[in-house]
């Protein structure tokens, strides 16, 4: 195995019963790498996780940390990794400082060992220290949540929807946070239901029921995005989805905020044509422009494609 | 929390040991006196002397008598039939009826034989009268002495068997909530994926709930020499010995629960569903020796049932380590068991 990759999954098949979970997964994680998993829920993300923290055991294939097997050296493992679960579960019933206390304890260290590599989350919510972690606001927690599983320096950390349910704001700082982090060489994967935040990861894998669909930088999955992408508006922003979603020539319409963004069957169908046809329909106010695609277009792209195939095959 | 703990098993001494008791006191009465005569009225009066005996009402009817015995206002009716004076003198026998409800069966039982002794009492003035004053014994002079327990104290015999639930509870319910509750918080992952061994964990778990429990018992032996008055006549230190080994037992079946089931709610029930029935079948409240054979043999596997008599054995008996030694290497057995069953159930990786 390369000496740079990080961690390695090959043909991960997990079952729930008669349920896939995941169906013959395969990817790489290079060393230093902040790795983004962007799927929709129940796509399989945190049974994948799971995996990779070694709480579950694979069906199927094989998958290695740090040249460490999952389901043989598990307990290695786990001194080198760091974990953050979707939900919250610190123990909130103890303050912000006795938790970090206590998961420093489990890894045998001290906060004060590696102050360093927290300092910088640590530092926002320190002057809470004595506060019980159940009394934190969401964004705060997912700060000491942050802060606890770096606590033993980890050399990779692994982060399920960080994210899901903090506020926007928090947001936009716990992606800097995690940018600063993978600056300190520490290889970062994460999950989340939010396209956008895809952006921030240097690689993004896009995951549907259980099926990695693409593994791509952010730049070159916009850059793959062939067709052309029209936004519409119109005082009915509901009706304009339907309506277009009627029209003989589209191909796709998402909703985007107030704006509908259409690709076409035909490219060579002009803007005149789609008002025509929406003033038939009884649009006022109908503004058409050209856009670039953003990566939540590509996605929506990707995964309205696999919806659809899958759809045909079933007739 | 911590003051519950503390305030709980105080509250439960006090109050299961002076309520539960088998003394019945105030047992009513209605006398339904068709004679009227010197001999009947000599019957009441015999009726009417001791304290636990009210005299709640006399009456000529039967079925005046059986309606406050249906709606609850008698416990017995005692009939005294017409010409129970006659009979008495001329046949030399006569007979009376009582008639005990028995809703509660044990309680009726015990009226029944209280009222069998105060006529057994009269019995025998009777027939001293009718031979003349010469004072007839009975062929053979029965004695009582009850050993280890000489006034039957039924506190003597209950504050024991209280101690052993009490730290049973402990032992079983607070642990077999508490690993469940890191499952609900989702803790237990966060743990899970750490390098904390799993003995470690157990240990971790384990060890507060031990100690709480031991420190309770103690509480309790203290409340029980000093408010009731309870014999402790054998080595304290072998009553904290073989509770220490006994709370490994009861945790180790908490444990085992909570790695059963995935919530509280669930823990509770199990763990009180097993409470309950080793509770009932311990022998705190009535003998193992009188319940049928698969009862007692079901209690092979009742950890209570062995505590309880080893803690009576050693408190009123003074036992001493070689006397207990069976009951207390059958809870040995039952401590490695429970814990080693529940240290393999418990997993650090998920299903």
């Amino acid at each position: 195995m390369p000496a740079n990759i990080s961690i390695n999954a090959s043909n991960i098949t997990k079952r729930y019963g008669d349920k896939t979970a995941l169906d013959d997964i395969s990817f790489d994680v290079a060393k230093g790498e902040l790795f983004g998993f962007i799927g929709p829920d129940g796509a399989g993300k945190t049974t994948l996780f799971r995996l990779i923290t070694s709480l579950l055991i694979p069906d199927k294939g094989s998958l290695t940390v740090e040249g460490l097997d999952t389901v043989k050296d598990y307990i290695k493992l786990r001194k080198i990794l760091g974990y953050m679960p979707g939900r919250f579960s610190l123990y909130q019933d103890l303050t912000v400082e006795e938790n970090l206390k206590f998961f420093a304890g489990i890894f045998k260290t001290t906060p004060e060992a590696n102050y360093e590599l927290v300092k910088d989350i640590y530092s926002q919510i320190e002057p809470f220290k004595n506060r019980k972690a159940g009394k934190l606001s969401g964004g705060m927690k997912q700060k000491l949540a942050l802060s606890c599983a770096l606590i033993h320096k980890p050399e990779v950390l692994v982060l399920d929807e960080p994210t899901t349910g903090v506020d926007a704001v928090s947001r936009i700082e716990f992606w800097e946070m995690l940018g600063r982090l993978r600056r300190s060489g520490i290889t970062i994967v994460v999950s989340t239901p939010y396209m956008d935040e895809a952006s921030r990861c240097d690689r993004v894998a896009l995951i549907q029921n259980g099926k990695i669909m693409s593994i791509d930088t952010p730049d070159s999955i916009q850059n793959n995005y062939s067709r052309g992408l029209w936004a519409v508006k119109s005082d009915d922003t509901y009706r304009l989805l339907t309506d277009l979603r009627q029209f003989k020539s589209t191909r796709t319409a998402f909703p985007f905020g107030e704006h509908i963004h259409l690709s076409l069957k035909d490219e060579l169908i002009k803007p005149a044509e789609i008002v025509s046809y929406l003033e038939s329909t009884g649009h006022s106010n109908i503004h058409i422009s050209k856009i670039e695609p953003t990566i939540e277009d590509c996605f929506m792209e990707m995964m309205g494609a696999e919806s659809n195939m899958s759809a045909t095959s079933q007739k | 929390m911590l003051p519950i703990i503390f305030v709980i098993p105080v509250v439960q001494l006090l109050v299961l040991a002076f309520a539960v008791t088998f003394e019945i006191k105030n047992i009513n009465l209605v006398i339904v006196d068709q004679d009227h005569s010197v001999a009947s009225r000599q019957l009441v009066s015999k009726f009417a002397a001791p304290t636990f005996y009210h005299i709640k009402a006399y009456s000529d009817s039967y079925t005046e008598a059986e309606e406050q015995l249906k709606t609850g206002k008698a416990h017995q009716i005692l009939i005294i039939p017409n010409n129970f004076e006659q009979d008495l003198q001329k046949e030399s026998k006569a007979s009376v009826q009582l008639i005990t409800n028995a809703i509660d069966g044990s309680a009726a039982a015990i009226m029944n034989a209280y009222g069998n002794s105060i006529i057994m009492d009269y019995n025998q003035d009777i027939l001293v009268d009718l031979s003349g004053g010469m004072d007839i014994k009975p062929p053979i002079d029965i004695r009582y002495s009850y050993w280890f327990n000489p006034e039957l104290d039924y506190k003597t015999y209950m504050v024991p068997g209280i101690l052993v639930l009490l730290v049973t509870i402990i032992g079983m319910f607070l642990s077999s909530m508490n690993v469940v509750r890191e499952k609900e918080m989702g803790t237990i992952e966060q743990i899970n994926v750490s390098p904390v061994k799993k003995y470690q964990f157990v240990i971790g778990k384990l060890l507060p709930f031990w100690f709480i429990a031991l420190f309770e018992l103690g509480f309790g032996l203290t409340l029980a020499r000093i408010v009731f008055d309870i014999p402790i006549l054998g080595s304290l230190w072998l009553i904290f010995g073989v509770a220490s080994v006994y709370l490994l037992a009861t945790l180790g079946i908490g444990l085992l629960i909570s790695t059963l089931v995935n919530t509280q709610q669930q823990a509770m029930f199990l763990a009180w569903f097993f409470a309950v029935v080793f509770i009932m079948m311990s022998g705190l409240f009535t003998p193992v020796d009188s319940m049928p054979e698969w009862a007692q043999d079901i209690n092979i596997i009742n950890p209570i049932a062995y505590f309880i008599r080893i803690i009576r054995m050693i408190m009123l008996k003074g036992s001493q380590f070689q006397d207990i030694l069976k009951p207390f290497a059958a809870i040995a057995i039952y401590a490695v068991c429970a814990l080693t069953l529940a240290v393999w159930r418990y997993r650090k990786v998920a299903s």
